[in-house]
């Protein structure tokens, strides 16, 4: 494994107060499809900027495939990026527009017309050359300035929220599109994005940040499933939060004095917080006779159910007063529940993270 | 500077980002530079030697003799008839600034509220071409018109209502209001035109009668319109010079007129720098207490 | 989007302000109508018609004096636009594309100066910082270096508010694609904001071309402007003569008011475009 994109103890600070990104050191794999993902204002689009050339680090190094270039100017690094606002040159053309990198790099004037030609018919947009961007819709607006920007074959493709604009149709259909280029062309794409789902079915591998600091890089699976602290977990997915602690026999006491197995290897009598993912949680009529002992249990009360078509949310009131949010598929096998049942959650003994608070 | 125009193959540490950082701030500074040298030099250092000059004692050709220094134009402005001279000229430019107000507001929204675009637009050019017309035609022709031949006179004289008014103080104040209503009109229309109605909408759904929606959204919100129209009226009113020389003759002296008088004919440059200091400060004060008022009643 | 909507007025409110607004449109445009009639009557006398003519248009133009006043203008007029416009210019990019330099918190200030300053101030001290501190004397140049130091300001005005609505990512974007700074501006910026440019260069000419106070304070003996010119012509006598050049002054503005609207009415339909 090559990294494309090598990032070492990179911060950017703003004036003396503002630190955007604070020492993030990164790897991005040749080829892979990497999000950095987080709220707005989390230091992700500084990051990009970063490597973009548009923003120089205060400190740190930002190497491309071995060269570094963290003080190099924009116009002499090669990536390109593609813009949230996608940045179409609004005076010039389809064509005038993906042509102009390769111009700016005095590529003979046969390539260029031959390249761009293959880079608008690459993102459906034949027979619009001659249009200008104010006569696109947003999503042919998008294509183009994938193709201005792929077109020159860079070596690492920079997108930032690129699906923002989009309405929630066609970004799902740009999803699957972008996810196709990119294994086309098999350029890496560095992916800025606030939204986790997004983020989840597009990447190979996910960044995390929030306030300036990368808080875990892993594959979808290891940051739904394994968050490293509380913040991953809330940001990704929706999730139920119990406070407890390590009992000597490595299980969790939680309010109310029950003990349930979890996951995770903080020491005996840590402080703990559970992270429990809504869908992990079956409900069981009280006193049901088939419970698989190899599950936690808990008793509870059903003090709410919201109905979503596809599935059911119900908030169960444990017997400490903790609350605790339960979805369950809108399948005819499962039991309907009513507010006031009581009931018996239960949840795999590896469903639970136990992070240390 | 020329870092960032090589390719440079470094880390980065603070000081290197200070480096480009300051190469950009100097590249802003020498865009800048043309234009502020020659501000400097055409403006800055004038402003302040006309504000020298109204200290220096006065040669015998009117001239000022540097080196020589009085606070003799100062005291001068204290005069019995100085003081008419600015009085009127601030008490003309605020009661213009006014009418134009109250003339010009039921006008701008008038203009602003029709609804037809098309109409709005040409209403609009309609306001336009006395905007950009030549000021000193648009004066020429009140001379004619107020003249003892001239159309007004001829209709005040049937009606037996008006005589003549040519040179005399309320046709330099019609020619003051002719002059500069387009100037309070067009802020007015912007800000009218971006009000957003669904405010006035909800005034009245919130039980405020049309007067009560007008009084309290409609007025309040078209503030920044009143403030620039007010005070791009006031400003060329109060250093009105074309309008009081053709309309007003010499009954009617005006600061705009007396500060060219002592240049001209009255052979008194240091005085005349004085007023112009102290026309300049009148506006200063004005503008101040305009945003100030402004900010606090509406 | 129709803003228009919540001004359901009682309908004599309306008729009150529809009668109000004709009448301010006649009191606006009246006394430019008759004195554009009268430049065309055959008596001496502005005010009495007799008859049809053009003899006053002939008379105008063999007017060696006023014709070299038009010419002096035009002279002034071209010249300091052309120079303001590119100072002004220059100003706005350094303002609003530079987030900070030395001294650019005055510059600020002082920028806009010229614009609230009265005309008489501004003339005043400048007669006096040629006269009596440059070793200069008085001729157009002084009028054109007295011209600039007003318009340029409002260029920077103009052009500012056309940089303000231009989205940075568009330079941020030919960086990206290997533009260097000179091709940037070039090819991105300057296109985009050449109606502001444009409109500020209008307004210069605009100014210049209307300027009475200024010229007269800074203009040298024997090579006056035509307003200056005129202006003296109205103090001595009122003749039909001077109706005949104000018409032609301002067929010029309304000229120069339908190319700027032009203008805008292009730079409209292209922003109306990108939201549809």
């Amino acid at each position: 494994m090559t990294a494309a994109v090598s990032i070492r103890g990179v911060t950017k600070r703003f004036g003396t107060d503002v630190t955007a990104v604070d020492n993030v050191t990164l790897d991005i794999v040749d080829g892979e499809f990497f999000s950095l993902l987080g709220p707005s204002g989390c230091g992700k689009t500084t990051m990009l900027r970063m490597i973009a050339g548009l923003e120089f680090p205060t400190e740190g190094s930002i190497q491309i495939f071995g060269e570094e270039l963290a003080l190099r100017p924009p116009n002499k690094r090669p990536v390109n990026t593609v813009f949230q606002s996608y940045a179409l040159f609004p005076h010039m053309n389809v064509e005038k527009n993906v042509a102009f990198g390769l111009e700016m790099r005095k590529v003979d004037k046969a390539v260029i017309k031959e390249q761009v030609a293959d880079a608008i018919e690459a993102v459906h947009l034949k027979g619009m050359e001659k249009r200008k961007p104010s006569q696109l819709s947003g999503g042919q607006q998008q294509r183009v300035a994938l193709a201005r920007a792929l077109v020159n074959r860079p070596k690492v493709l920079l997108l930032d929220e690129p699906l923002g604009a989009l309405d929630l149709k066609l970004r799902q259909a740009m999803q699957i599109e972008l996810k196709d280029i990119q294994s086309e062309v098999g350029i890496t794409f560095i992916y800025v994005t606030h939204d986790q789902e997004e983020a989840l079915t597009m990447s190979n591998r996910i960044g995390v940040m929030n306030f300036g600091n990368l808080l875990q890089v892993g594959t979808p699976e290891e940051i739904y499933e394994r968050p490293v602290n509380r913040f991953v977990a809330d940001f990704i997915g929706e999730t139920n939060f119990i406070d407890g602690t390590v009992a000597d026999d490595g299980r969790i006491r939680i309010a109310g004095g029950a003990l349930v197995y979890a996951r995770g290897d903080a020491p005996a009598g840590a402080d703990v917080t559970l992270t429990l993912r809504p869908e992990k949680i079956w409900i069981h009529s009280r006193g049901a006779a088939d419970l698989d002992p190899e599950r936690n249990q808990l008793p509870g009360k059903i003090t709410r159910r919201l109905y979503y078509g596809e599935s059911i949310y119900y908030e169960i009131e444990l017997e400490d007063g903790t609350l605790v949010d339960a979805r369950h598929e809108n399948i005819p096998s499962l039991q309907r529940r009513d507010v006031g049942d009581e009931v018996t959650i239960t949840f795999h003994r590896q469903a639970a993270e136990a992070l240390v608070s | 500077m020329t870092m960032l125009d090589e390719r440079p193959s470094e880390e980065a540490n603070p000081e290197l980002e200070r480096k480009a950082e300051r190469a950009e701030s100097w590249r802003g500074f020498f865009t800048a530079l043309p234009t502020y040298l020659y501000l400097v030099v055409f403006f800055v250092l004038p402003l302040i030697i006309i504000t020298v000059i109204s200290f220096a004692e006065r040669s015998r050709t009117g001239k000022p003799v540097l080196g020589e220094w009085t606070l003799d134009w100062w005291i001068k402005l204290g005069d019995p008839l100085v003081r008419s001279v600015v009085f009127r000229s601030v008490w003309l430019a605020f009661l213009n600034t006014l009418l134009s107000l109250l003339l010009g507001y039921p006008f701008a929204y008038w203009i602003a509220t029709r609804k037809s675009a098309l109409m709005r637009n040409f209403l609009l050019v309609l306001v336009l071409i006395p905007f950009w017309s030549n000021f000193l035609v648009r004066t020429y022709a009140w001379r004619t018109l107020l003249d003892s031949n001239g159309l007004v006179t001829k209709v005040g004289e049937m009606t037996g209502l008006w005589g003549k008014m040519l040179f005399t103080e309320p046709a330099v104040f019609l020619g003051l209001l002719y002059g500069y209503l387009p100037f309070m009109v067009l802020p007015l229309y912007a800000a009218i035109e971006h009000l957003d109605w669904n405010l006035v909408e909800a005034a009245r759904d919130l039980y405020a009668d049309a007067r009560k929606a007008f009084i309290k959204v409609t007025l309040p919100l078209s503030k920044p319109g009143i403030i620039a129209g007010s005070i791009l009226v006031f400003i060329p009113s109060l250093g009105a010079y074309v309008t009081p020389d053709l309309l007003g003759g010499s009954k009617t002296t005006l600061l705009g007129n007396y500060i060219v008088t002592q240049f001209k004919s009255g052979r008194n440059w240091p005085f005349g720098a004085a007023l112009s200091v102290t026309i300049l400060a009148i506006m200063m004060v004005a503008t101040i207490i305009y945003f100030r008022k402004g900010g606090k009643t509406l | 989007m129709s803003v228009q909507e919540g001004t359901a007025h009682r309908p004599w409110v309306d008729k009150v302000l529809t009668v109000n607004g004709w009448l301010i449109f006649a009191f606006l445009y009246l006394p430019i109508l008759i004195l554009v009639i009268y430049s065309f009557s055959d008596s001496k006398v502005v005010g009495i018609w007799g008859g049809f003519t053009w003899k006053w248009y002939n008379r105008m133009i063999h007017n060696p004096e006023m014709m070299g006043a038009l010419w002096n203008s035009a002279k002034v007029a071209f010249i300091s636009t052309i120079i303001s416009t590119v100072l002004g210019t220059l100003a706005a990019l350094a303002l609003d594309r530079y987030r900070r330099w030395l001294g650019k918190g005055a510059f600020d200030v002082i920028m806009y100066l010229p614009v609230i300053i009265p005309e008489v101030t501004m003339g005043a001290m400048l007669l006096i910082w040629f006269t009596q501190i440059l070793p200069v004397n008085l001729s157009l140049t002084t009028i054109i270096l007295g011209h600039i130091a007003f318009s340029a300001s409002f260029v920077t005005i103009v052009v500012r508010a056309r940089l303000a609505n231009l989205d940075d990512s568009l330079e941020e974007a030919a960086a990206d694609l290997y533009a260097n700074r000179w091709t940037t501006f070039r090819r991105i910026t300057l296109p985009l904001i050449m109606p502001g440019v444009m409109g500020g260069a209008l307004l210069a000419l605009t100014l210049s071309l209307d300027d009475v106070v200024i010229t007269e304070f800074v203009q040298g003996p024997g090579a006056s402007l035509l307003p200056v010119y005129v202006f003296g012509l109205i103090r001595r006598q009122v003749t039909p003569e001077i109706n005949a050049v104000s018409t032609l002054m301002l067929a010029l503005s309304m000229m120069l008011v339908f190319i700027s609207l032009a203008f805008q009415a292009r730079s409209i339909s292209k922003s109306k475009n990108k939201e549809a």
